[in-house]
């Protein structure tokens, strides 16, 4: 029902792609992510939050068809319909049914809770199309809320010690996991601008976040003992300059490895991901009873070859153009 | 084990040296004699043989982490660090609960080479079920060495000399050669009686940095010492009490690779160190490293082996004499003591005196470096002719001053990611030359020489434009280039382009260059002919 093509994951029966990378007619769109939702699709189909998302993202308005988790649309006889994935707000999954053969496509998900987007459902299928962005037994993450006690208590160590404490976050998706637990008790809670652009769409969605701008008329007197929640491109930037004295830690799943963590430079990494890890991955699969699994965006030729001669599914390794997710996009 | 995992945390988690050094004092002054003194051993690269073969290692945390063994490499290949991916891959701590002194741990482990495979087996997989995720990593890197921790000897010098009110020049003579904790204590190893006791003990090398400045700076060039910078193993020759040492800047005792220099254990005086380059030489003239390198590289030394390469040491500095230490008299002293020590009746072939070149300006200097390898040596050095024998790399007294290395221009031909910081990163490169076929032959594999935002770009490159995976392995796309140095060449039937190189490097990115102006296997031929 579904093929790999080069403008991406393609329906022939219902003509739309889901989170195409190339300009097509009709598009199904995952979540809010840059590599998910692209500029172009004559029209769009999404969870309403992220309609949200990509009205700003994209200055889009019009063509934008959204959907609630579990209504179906159907198009030319398929019944399209999208399901909670856990990464982050408005976040889906797409289910495809036609002729009593059901797919679904994961998008990027989690299956732990990170108390803001809905947390991820399994969906029955026949084939599932997974990513793989931390499919080694390598990664398995430790308990999300265990982390962020660990950051909460680094950042009032640092504010003991007369440091601002400068956490490294996407703007969208972990940033607000950050402020949904920060504890303003501890200091005034700041936010770079990219992360305020974003909790501002999110407001007028209906979710409000502590955090307030740094601008250049910021006093920056006021940035003592605080925590500060950036976008990882923030880091090296001169931007940080009035930050000074800090320390600085990046969250992300890539942080499990100290090569990684040593490599950019950071006081520390704090494994937060917003992506499903080993154990969750196979917990995934196996929940959705699906016979045909396609693996993309990560390590798709090592967990195919896992499901194929281990778990004895049907696998195979998709590659998907622009779709190697790696460190570099953080 | 717990406390030593923390300092290795408190260590990793820093950039900061004041920081590293509080940490490594702090352990010092909580922990008890042993514990200290194999912290010290483990700080400084003293370890116990590695008591397990790599892929049992492998084989244990693969079936402990219910995964098949390729699923293990691949996760390996990612991490870049056994150790670490091992820790990774195990499952949650089985057995909490328990702890373990750091002597206790080294020292089974150093008893493990005796036991049956079984039995090593037992004890480490027993390990990982105790231990914590940290304590695990720490534990495996115990086993798989290459314990570098993010200090340099020198950072652990500095913590001891706070730790013992003691003078670093002193803490670092006395940490030299591969000394265990098993047979020492902090008093046999620091107190000021016992050093007299330790006869196979080498002093702390002096060591020389690139000269970065115009050599005019440096004064008259009559106040300096001029020698040919040779290419061959910077070694230390002791003699005391009737025994030869030979110790090598690594500081590897490599008394039985050389059985040129036995016979100097009774020719020479007792209580004599002479600082030196081995490397071998026939007629005058050193050999080609190569020469070196697959004679070092014999278990057994047949004598043929012995006769194709032969060695001496050139001998530059003296820095005990009569079993006192002189290597604070300025080296003019030093250098009148080791020509007449080397011109004694007794003659010593295996020994030869560093010859000092003299020149009338650094202009002469300057010509000499140049041609410097049409003289069989990669550039001068530069002592000052009343300066001490330093300890460690210093600037102002000594410099090296190597001459420009020669350079070829290769495509990218492969790539492979690198290890510790650069793991996940494809940052190992494999450069090739056109030959007379128009194929791409390897010619230079290189790792440094790049910044860090070339190699993120190049990486973003490379993993867009694979044309085949093989393992950890990519082949890209022939379009970029890149200026190779390296300091020496030579012919090898072991590479497809027929040549091997000598410390070679990325010099520059040359953007401006596309692939069919890359040099070609011709072109080195020529180049090792011109050499000759």
């Amino acid at each position: 029902m579904l093929q790999f093509t080069t403008r991406g994951i393609y329906c022939p029966q219902a003509d739309v792609y889901i989170d195409p990378w190339q300009p097509v007619e009709r598009a199904v769109v995952t979540h809010g992510h840059s590599d998910h939702a692209r500029w172009g699709m004559g029209r769009y189909l999404c969870h309403p939050h992220t309609a949200a998302i990509l009205r700003l993202r994209l200055g889009i308005d019009t063509a934008i068809q959204s959907l609630e988790y579990g209504e179906v649309v159907t198009l030319n006889g398929v019944r399209i319909s999208l399901h909670p994935a856990g990464h982050i707000i408005g976040s889906a999954q797409v289910r495809l049914e036609y002729g009593g053969e059901v797919w679904v496509v994961s998008g990027d998900y989690k299956l732990t809770h990170d108390g803001i987007s809905v947390p991820y459902e399994p969906v029955r299928c026949h084939s599932f199309v997974t990513e793989s962005t931390f499919a080694l037994p390598i990664y398995r993450f430790p308990d999300p809320a265990s982390v962020l006690l660990e950051i909460k208590q680094w950042w009032r160590q640092n504010a003991e010690a007369g440091f601002n404490t400068v956490l490294l976050a996407y703007a969208l998706g972990k940033s607000q996991v950050l402020l949904q637990h920060l504890d303003p008790a501890t200091g005034p809670v700041f936010i770079h601008g990219a992360v305020a652009n974003v909790n501002a769409v999110l407001a007028e969605i209906g979710y409000q976040f502590a955090g307030e701008r740094i601008t250049p008329e910021t006093d920056r007197a006021t940035i003592k003992g605080a925590v500060v929640v950036a976008p990882p491109s923030a880091l090296g930037s001169p931007w940080l300059k009035k930050l000074s004295p800090y320390r600085i830690a990046l969250c992300s799943g890539w942080m499990q490895l100290r090569g990684a963590r040593r490599r950019r430079g950071v006081d520390r990494g704090f494994v937060l991901s917003d992506h499903a890890d080993w154990k969750q991955l196979n917990t995934a699969v196996a929940a959705t009873g699906a016979e045909n699994v396609y693996v993309t965006h990560g390590y798709e030729g090592p967990f195919a070859r896992w499901l194929r001669e281990e778990k004895g599914l049907y696998a195979r390794e998709v590659h998907l153009q622009g779709g190697e997710t790696t460190e570099g996009d953080l | 084990m717990k406390r030593f995992t923390k300092l290795f945390i408190a260590i990793d988690q820093t950039t900061k040296t004041n920081a590293k050094v509080g940490a490594i004092v702090n352990y010092l002054e909580n922990s008890d004699d042993r514990s200290a003194l194999y912290a010290i051993a483990l700080l400084i690269g003293n370890r116990p043989r590695r008591p397990v073969k790599t892929a049992d290692l492998k084989g244990w945390a693969a079936s402990a982490a219910g995964i098949p063994s390729w699923l293990f490499e691949a996760s390996y290949h990612v991490v870049g660090d056994l150790a670490e991916a091992i820790a990774l891959v195990l499952p949650p701590q089985a057995e909490p609960g328990q702890a373990f002194t750091l002597p206790q741990v080294v020292d089974e482990l150093a008893n493990l080479s005796k036991r049956t495979d079984e039995e090593k087996k037992a004890s480490i997989t027993g390990y990982w079920k105790r231990l914590d995720k940290d304590e695990r990593f720490v534990f495996t890197k115990l086993i798989t060495g290459n314990f570098r921790m993010g200090v340099s000897r020198q950072l652990v010098i500095k913590a001891l000399a706070t730790y013992l009110g003691m003078d670093e020049t002193a803490v670092a003579h006395r940490l030299m050669g591969k000394w265990m904790p098993t047979a020492e204590t902090m008093a046999s190893l620091f107190s000021e009686t016992t050093l007299g006791e330790r006869d196979f003990q080498p002093y702390p090398f002096y060591l020389a940095y690139q000269l970065d400045t115009s050599p005019e700076s440096l004064g008259d060039v009559g106040g300096w010492y001029i020698e040919r910078k040779l290419d061959g193993i910077r070694g230390q020759l002791i003699v005391r009490n009737g025994q030869l040492f030979v110790w090598s800047r690594g500081e590897d005792l490599l008394t039985d690779k050389f059985p040129e220099f036995g016979p100097l254990a009774e020719m020479l005086p007792d209580g004599t160190v002479i600082d030196g380059e081995i490397i071998p030489w026939q007629e005058g003239h050193p050999l080609p490293f190569q020469v070196m390198q697959t004679r070092i590289g014999r278990k057994n030394l047949s004598p043929k082996s012995l006769s194709e390469a032969p060695l001496v040491m050139v001998c530059y500095d003296l820095l005990e004499w009569n079993g006192e230490d002189i290597r604070g008299r300025p080296m003019h002293e030093r250098r009148d003591l080791l020509q007449g020590l080397l011109s004694s009746p007794t003659s010593y072939p295996a020994l030869l005196l560093s010859e000092t070149m003299a020149f009338d300006s650094w202009r002469e200097v300057a010509d000499f470096r140049q041609r410097a390898r049409e003289f069989h040596c990669e550039g001068v050095m530069l002592k000052r002719k009343d300066s001490p024998y330093g300890s460690g790399r210093r600037r102002g007294n000594w410099w090296k001053w190597k001459t420009d290395p020669l350079t070829a221009d290769g495509v990218l031909i492969y790539a492979q990611s690198g290890h510790g910081r650069r793991a996940n990163l494809y940052t190992d490169y494999t450069f090739g030359v056109w030959d007379e076929e128009g194929v791409l032959v390897p010619f230079a594999k290189a790792y440094s020489g790049l910044t860090d935002k070339e190699i993120a770009e190049l990486d973003n490159w490379i993993k867009r434009n694979t044309l085949e995976r093989f393992g950890p392995v990519r082949s890209v796309t022939p379009y970029h280039v890149f200026e190779i140095a390296f300091e020496g060449i030579g012919e090898s039937s072991r590479h497809k382009s027929g040549v091997a190189l000598r410390f070679p490097r990325i010099l520059r990115w040359r953007r401006d260059k596309s692939p069919e102006d890359a040099n070609t296997k011709a072109d080195l031929l020529q180049l090792i002919d011109a050499l000759r």
